[in-house]
């Protein structure tokens, strides 16, 4: 009892004491790393001042600070964007649905296996941006081939890691599942794809970031909307600094969804150590 | 007598010569039998037959439905809960005051939603008992379930197997190559070797039994001696 009692008292102050000192490290940790960075962005401010960077190579970070809130402002930006990140939706959406199938049809059957693994892991070989004169003469030059190919980039890594994460599941859970009364389709929803989620999840990380690459390749072509559609507008009229606000929302908007991912994974990946500890 | 288990001439053999080899075993309903045998002699094997992982042939091949395992490793599904994975596969209306219930006998209450990697070898392996005996199971087949824990937990494990069976009045097939740990528990003790069953030792003794006790001593001698050279360092 007096042992329960004193636990209970000394929990409140350790744990905070401890997060208050990791929190210090790593705000040091932090500074030390954005330092070269700023510095970076000083010198070149410093150079575009001065007249050594001409606008039209690349335009100040001031003028790209301004040139973005006069995007915002405008609205363009905003109209820009969604059309954009629909366009990733929609192709990683498909990519979502067209991988996981695959993979699971592989993952779980030989015959599958033989089936879809061997075409996939040609095609996987292929560098898939290259693509894009093929999937401009399929389907025009819309929203067909943008979408297409953000869809087609992003297939491969949630195959491939989540067929591996079929594969990987250990044999001895499923054995367990057995003796424990479970048909086929329990052990796929109770053990294999819980098993296989982690796998997916980098999967679904890394297919993402293709798919936001895809998708800047693809609005290069022939956009006339999306954030594509700015930058071919601005290269035209010399303007570096919409050029380089637009690259930045691109990195912002994979840095997003991403993080979105991150939180997913953080709560259905909740049961493993690194998690708990 | 009834036979729950009732086992002739099974044969089982992978390419090579039989691991098997024309087995007869019959298990009586509340039966406590313990198999001995050295690495590598077939307990799994024959384990996994009963079990239903397996199949293999047999002139007879007896087996209740309601059977349970546990094996050397906890097998938990780590991202179910404790509880989660008791009523995993227990298609009753209460399947979880039952699940409750079974965590409560095996020390668990306090565990029940926790994350069976947070677990430590004892605790995972009484959830894993628990897990077999929401079932309710005529049959208990346990593959060395307590080999990968300390003397001191298996010690203590014993006592909790012993007082499960007494309340669940299952039969039960311990897999086993701690001498001890068979003649502590089991009304029947079969040592498996070249594929056969060489030795059967009843043993009428009252619970709890003690190592120091002469008629005991007797009998874990008589087994280490059927077992030979590997018990040196088993
Ligand atoms: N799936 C299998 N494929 C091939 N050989 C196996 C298989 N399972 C068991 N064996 C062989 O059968 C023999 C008995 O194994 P096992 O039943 O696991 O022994 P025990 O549990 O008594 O240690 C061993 O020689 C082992 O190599
Ligand atoms: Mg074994």
């Amino acid at each position: 009892m007096a042992d329960t009692i004193a636990t209970g008292q000394a929990q409140p102050t350790r744990p905070e004491q401890i997060r208050s000192e990791r929190d210090r490290s790593r705000l040091a940790r932090f500074a030390t790393r954005i330092a070269s960075p700023v510095a970076i962005i000083v010198l070149w401010q410093v150079a575009s001042s001065t007249g050594l960077l001409s606008a039209r190579t690349l335009a100040a970070p001031t003028e790209i600070i301004a040139a973005g809130e006069k995007l915002v402002a405008s609205g363009e930006l905003v109209t820009g964007l969604t059309v954009s990140f629909l366009r990733v939706l929609i192709g990683f959406l498909i990519a979502l649905v067209v991988g996981v199938s695959l993979a699971l049809a592989s993952g779980l059957s030989k015959t599958g296996e033989a089936i879809i693994d061997p075409p996939i892991q040609m095609l996987k070989a292929m560098p898939f941006l290259g693509l894009l004169p093929l999937f401009i003469l399929w389907f025009g030059i819309g929203e067909t081939p943008k979408i297409g190919l953000v869809a087609f980039g992003a297939v491969f890594p949630i195959y491939l890691t989540l067929h591996g994460g079929i594969r990987g599941i250990d044999r001895k859970l499923i054995e367990a599942g057995q003796t424990l009364g479970l048909g086929t389709a329990s052990i796929i929803r109770h053990i294999v794809i819980p098993g296989a989620l982690p796998s997916l999840l980098v999967g679904i990380r890394y297919g993402l970031s293709v798919a936001w690459l895809s998708l800047v390749v693809g609005e290069q072509i022939n956009a006339s909307s999306g954030i594509g559609y700015i930058i071919t507008y601005a290269r035209d009229f010399l303007q570096t600094d919409i050029i380089v606000v637009c690259l930045l929302v691109y990195a912002m908007m994979g840095l997003l969804t991403d993080g979105l991912v991150r939180l997913i994974e953080a709560y259905a990946l909740r049961w493993r150590p690194e998690a708990i500890a | 007598m009834s036979t729950l288990v009732d086992i002739r001439k099974l044969t089982r053999s992978f390419g090579g010569p039989a691991v098997l080899d024309g087995i007869d075993l019959s298990i009586a309903p509340g039966e406590f039998v313990a198999l001995l045998g050295r690495s590598g002699s077939g307990k799994s094997t024959l384990l996994r037959v009963l079990s239903g992982l397996d199949t293999a042939p047999a002139e007879r091949l007896e087996i209740p439905k309601r059977r349970s395992v546990v094996f050397q490793e906890p097998r938990l599904l780590p991202w179910k809960s404790v509880i989660q994975n008791a009523v995993l596969g227990v298609d009753h209306s209460n399947a979880k005051a039952r699940a409750q219930q079974a965590l409560t006998d095996v020390g668990l209450s306090h565990r029940t939603q926790a994350w069976p990697l947070t677990l430590s070898g004892g605790e995972a392996q009484r959830a894993a008992l628990a897990r077999a005996l929401v079932r309710e199971p005529e049959l208990l087949l346990l593959d060395e379930p307590f080999a990968a824990l300390d003397a001191l937990t298996r010690l203590r494990m014993h006592d909790l197997v012993f007082d499960l069976w007494r309340k669940h009045n299952c039969a039960v097939l311990l897999v086993t190559h701690d001498v001890w740990e068979a003649v502590a528990l089991a009304d029947r003790i079969l040592v498996l070797d070249n594929g056969r069953f060489s030795r059967e030792i009843r043993v009428d003794l009252p619970h709890p039994r003690h190592r120091s006790d002469p008629q005991t001593a007797h009998i874990e001698t008589e087994l280490l001696k059927e077992l030979g050279v590997e018990l040196s360092h088993a």
